[in-house]
């Protein structure tokens, strides 16, 4: 019987900032896993056999449990395993924190992606950078002089948001438009600088550069997608 | 802290608002049910709720939370000794429970609103194959969850009850529209569970009427293409 296999896999795709959020939570709990690097263009029948319903990654393994979905893995981990609490104790405070979460992962991804890819010259472009600085400004706000969304440690928010901090500034520079700056949101910058340097967190950021020349190569693509979804 | 002074905003139409509403009942806790007007919104739902402006808001001693399966979790947590708990006791059941709400909203309600608001036949068709394909995960996820007994929390109602069961009256409304995702044939039991869930009494205190709510429906419509057609 093989004792030294970790009880705990995770399917990934390399670059992904779900990915990631599962990741990190295994580290800063200290709970051992194996990595399984899948890939998007080529799906393996262990994801799909895994997660059939939606077909994505992150999809934790922990014995015979299948778990799906970022945050709900984020809170079983959570739960499940020793460590520092991800989640506050206090039902308000967690409250809190899954609204702020819920918030970026519906709030943030089509302002910016828009404001992000589509056309200079585009009417609309105007009105989703407003948009995307309006949330931003109003996570800034959240963060009331902490270090971290979770205090003085990352925490469940930190990670949630971990997108805004690392995936963020590549496409900022792939498509030569800049929505963070240090003079509109400088809680928000030292946020990202913070979590990104976090030794904890670090070990399972994606390499920048391999981020960049990714999106770098998409860029057309998602160009193209901009112009195409303006409408939905 | 458990007890204190307990507000919801909401109103009689919103199945979100219901959620909360179905929470408070099963848990035997009373609350002060404020009906909103949301052509005409109240500072207290604007302060209280001031990101998205929306229904539900629970507020506690003061202390707004938004968002239906939020709220829905922060009274189970913060009221644990009172009624029966809502998430699992078991941890990976609890995941799973998690796992479904996400998928009601995020598939299911999101398909089935766009079989009534989209812009295109086109739109309108693919979103009832959606929505029919979605029904058709949550008869499995009611299989998994329920193991043979009556209802996805077990014995007694949990969170994706509530969260599903708050259709009830989306279900007899797309009914007078010929639409039935969750009929007999196809979803046996969904439809044996929504009955059980309809009978219960705390469900029938906050299940809004169905003639209401299909004038209501039809009278939003009207409004929303009349809103197109003039711009």
């Amino acid at each position: 019987m093989a004792t030294d296999v970790p009880a705990v896999k995770l399917i990934g795709w390399y670059g992904s900032p779900y990915v990631h959020r599962a990741e990190v939570a295994l580290r800063l709990k200290g709970v051992p896993y194996e990595f399984i690097r899948d890939d998007p263009i080529n799906k393996s029948e262990l994801l799909l056999q895994h997660n059939p319903i939606h077909k994505k990654v992150p999809v934790l393994l922990h014995g015979d449990r299948t778990i799906c979905e970022s945050l709900v893995i984020l809170e079983y981990v959570d739960e499940t395993f020793d460590g520092p609490p991800l989640l506050p104790v206090d039902p308000y405070e967690r409250a809190m924190a899954r609204f702020w979460a819920h918030f970026i992962d519906q709030k943030f991804a089509r302002p910016f992606w828009m404001s992000f890819w589509m056309c200079e010259d585009d009417e609309h472009k105007e009105a989703f950078v407003k948009e995307a600085k309006g949330n931003l400004a109003i996570l800034e706000e959240q963060l009331k002089g902490r270090r971290f969304f979770g205090g003085d440690a990352v925490g469940f928010l930190d990670v949630a948001a971990c997108g805004l901090a690392h995936w963020l500034g590549v496409i900022e520079e792939v498509s030569g438009v800049t929505l963070v700056n240090g003079d509109e949101f400088p809680a928000f910058c030292k946020w990202a600088k913070a979590y990104v340097n976090d030794d904890t967190v670090k070990q399972s950021l994606p390499d920048r550069d391999e981020l960049l020349a990714f999106f770098s190569g998409n860029k057309e693509i998602y160009m193209a997608l901009a112009r195409a979804t303006l409408h939905k | 802290m458990a007890g204190g002074e307990l507000k919801l905003l909401g109103t009689w139409a919103s199945p979100f608002a219901m959620r909360v509403k179905l929470a408070l009942n099963f848990k035997g806790l009373s609350y002060d049910n404020i009906e909103e007007d949301l052509r005409n919104k109240s500072d207290l739902l604007i302060s209280s709720n001031p990101v998205h402006k929306k229904v539900p808001v629970l507020i506690h001693n003061g202390k707004p939370i938004c968002e239906s399966r939020i709220i829905v979790e922060y009274i189970d947590e913060a009221f644990v000794g009172t009624g029966p708990s809502l998430l699992p006791a078991d941890l990976y059941e609890r995941a799973i429970a998690r796992f479904w709400a996400a998928y009601i909203d995020n598939k299911l309600l999101a398909s089935w609103f766009q079989t009534f608001t989209g812009k295109t036949e086109e739109e309108k068709a693919e979103a009832v194959k959606q929505t029919l394909a979605a029904a058709e995960h949550m008869e499995a996820a009611f299989k998994e969850c329920s193991k043979g007994k009556p209802f996805f929390g077990g014995n007694s109602v949990g969170y994706v009850d509530v969260t599903l069961g708050s259709l009830v009256a989306l279900v007899r409304t797309s009914e007078t529209y010929d639409f039935k995702p969750f009929d007999a044939t196809r979803s046996p039991l969904l439809n044996a569970w929504l009955e059980r869930f309809a009978a219960l009494d705390a469900v029938k205190t906050v299940v809004p009427d169905t003639d209401r709510l299909v004038d209501y429906a039809k009278t939003r419509l009207a409004e929303a293409a009349a809103a197109v057609s003039n711009n």
